[in-house]
């Protein structure tokens, strides 16, 4: 299992354990952590769980695909740390990492 | 803006044998009669090749999931080749993967209107309107920005006061023991009012947008509706008129509408007009005739499975549940369609540069190797949000967050107030393989 912390746009934390090799919208949807969606079900095409990853992270948690940056760049709220958490899998080196939501997802 | 209209025109000749006007005449068999059952019992076990699903005929019946049924099962990737004379031929893509496939392959798979566009007929080639929604990257990306702001979450917060007071508006003037059209007196209501505040049109008038809506969709073909050329002359009317607000809006402060907002975006501000004839379209039949139908739809849904209204009544905090679930049920726009760009294999089929990609987004959402038990209307669905319905990609539909909270509120309001609406009769349905939807509803809340 993999510590993530979800933190919400108020600054409310949710600390889950996510199973090794799960994407980071499972992760968020199966402990019903409030604020991302995942209506495409990982397939980075509908960006409803569309996350800012923390500089410190960013090297470990990669780079994102042609249709992922597509799919933020649609996005009103789109930063240039901003992911997609369908496209994260969960890892031991990323145990303990936070994931910021924005206000609304789109 | 240019003045001229018709010297803007964009006029393209398809990549591959363009159908000519008037279509010819339709193939089908001989019905004995069109009710359901006849027509259920031939699309059950009809050749695969004899149906045109794009046949008027099995939307207004509302038949045509027999045959998609089939075309999951049998042949989940089927060209349809009968009436081609009328449509060129297209591709059925019918199962949630391969949609999901062909709607994220946005460099294959073209929405530009100058290839026909987005839906199963083409664009007329001397009437083309470029619009976001059939654009490809990268003109559809700053396009599309230029509107997005107005149904974001931020500013949905903004409305939601306004929404709710119109709907409790329209429910409280409803009448009370005796017979109406929920289509008219709910769903095109409430739908023409909020259409009327994105775009500062004025509402006294609002209802010339749900007209504009039918006319940009509607079936030249079919008795009762305009012609190609009268079509296109309500069209070129509707521009005149906002032409018009246009230019109030360009040299005035922005105010917040789409109009205001086309007119000063510097990626929008100088569309030709044919181009902000197209956007206007795209912008008021995608704000109107979904959500009117799912508004209709879940009403109807409802009726049709009592135990579902029963737990609703029980429970109101599956509204937000049921409002994915309904737009799941009803999928408002079956389908939409794409132009191959190059040669590529999907599904194990060779679709050829130029060919016709038709997702049907109907069926997908009806695809049970995907969704648990998706023929059953069932309210407290898991994972409810995950539907076709919206799109998937870039093209995904703008106004999503907006249809949903407008359903929500219609729900949370109709259960304060009444105990039940009962549908009286079977809906008349709109005849179109692309809008799926109601013409007509007649319903009662008891006295």
């Amino acid at each position: 299992m993999v510590k993530i912390i979800y933190v919400e746009h108020t600054g409310a934390r949710h600390e889950v354990n996510v199973p090794d090799g799960e994407n980071l919208m499972e992760g968020a949807v199966q402990n019903n952590v409030p604020g991302i969606d995942g209506d495409c079900g990982g397939n980075a095409a509908c960006a409803t769980c569309h996350c800012y990853i923390p500089s410190e992270w960013q090297a470990l948690t990669g780079e994102r695909s042609e249709l992922e940056d597509s799919m933020i760049e649609l996005a009103d709220t789109a930063q240039p740390n901003s992911r997609l958490a369908c496209q994260i899998k969960a890892s031991a080196a990323l145990d303990g990492l936070e994931v910021h939501m924005p206000a609304t997802q789109h | 803006m240019a003045t001229q209209l018709k010297d803007t025109r964009i006029t393209q000749t398809l990549p591959q044998g363009s159908v000519s006007w008037p279509l010819p005449p339709r193939v089908r068999p001989e019905f004995a009669n069109h009710d359901k059952a006849t027509l259920e019992s031939y699309l059950a076990s009809a050749p695969l090749d004899e149906v045109d699903i794009a046949d008027p005929l099995w939307w207004e019946t509302d038949t045509n999931h027999v045959y998609f049924r089939r075309l999951r099962e049998e042949a989940p990737i089927f060209f349809t080749h009968v009436n081609s004379n009328r449509h060129r031929g297209f591709w059925n893509v019918t199962r949630w993967n391969d949609v999901m496939a062909v709607d994220t392959n946005h460099q294959v798979f073209s929405s530009e209107a100058i290839l026909g566009g987005i839906t199963l007929f083409d664009m007329d080639s001397d009437f083309i309107m470029p619009m976001f929604i059939a654009m490809d990257q990268p003109k559809h990306d700053v396009q599309r920005k230029a509107v997005n702001p107005i149904v974001s979450g931020q500013n949905l917060a903004g409305y939601e006061e306004l929404i709710r007071s119109r709907t409790c508006e329209v429910l409280d003037s409803l009448p009370r023991g005796e017979a109406f059209d929920w289509v008219d007196k709910v769903s095109i209501e409430l739908t023409s009012r909020m259409l009327a505040t994105l775009f500062g049109w004025p509402q006294e008038r609002r209802r010339m947008l749900t007209y504009w809506s039918d006319v940009s969709t509607s079936d030249p073909e079919l008795p009762g509706s305009p012609g190609k050329e009268e079509r296109q002359g309500i069209l070129l009317g509707m521009l005149q008129e906002f032409t018009m607000l246009w230019n109030e809006r360009v040299n005035a402060e922005p105010t917040g509408d789409l109009v205001s907002m086309l007119a000063h975006n510097p990626a929008t501000r100088n569309m030709p007009p044919m181009e902000f004839m197209g956007n206007l379209v795209l912008l008021i039949v995608g704000g109107n005739d979904t959500t009117r139908n799912s508004i209709t739809g879940g009403l109807y849904f409802l009726n049709k499975n009592p135990g579902e209204y029963a737990k609703l009544k029980a429970n109101h905090g599956l509204v937000e549940n049921m409002v994915s679930e309904i737009i799941r049920y009803q999928t408002p726009l079956a389908h939409m369609r794409r132009t191959a760009l190059q040669d590529t294999v999907l599904g194990g089929q060779l679709i050829h540069k130029g060919d016709k990609v038709v997702m049907w987004y109907s069926s997908a959402n009806r695809d049970d190797t995907v969704l648990d038990r998706p023929d059953e209307f069932i309210i407290d669905r898991a994972r409810a949000r995950q539907h076709m319905s919206f799109g998937f990609g870039i093209h995904r539909c703008v106004g999503n967050r907006l249809a949903e909270l407008q359903l929500k509120i219609l729900w949370e309001e109709i259960l304060k107030r009444f105990d039940h609406i009962e549908v009286l009769d079977e809906p008349e349905r709109v005849p179109s393989a692309f809008v799926r939807g109601y013409k007509s509803m007649m319903v009662r809340i008891p006295a």
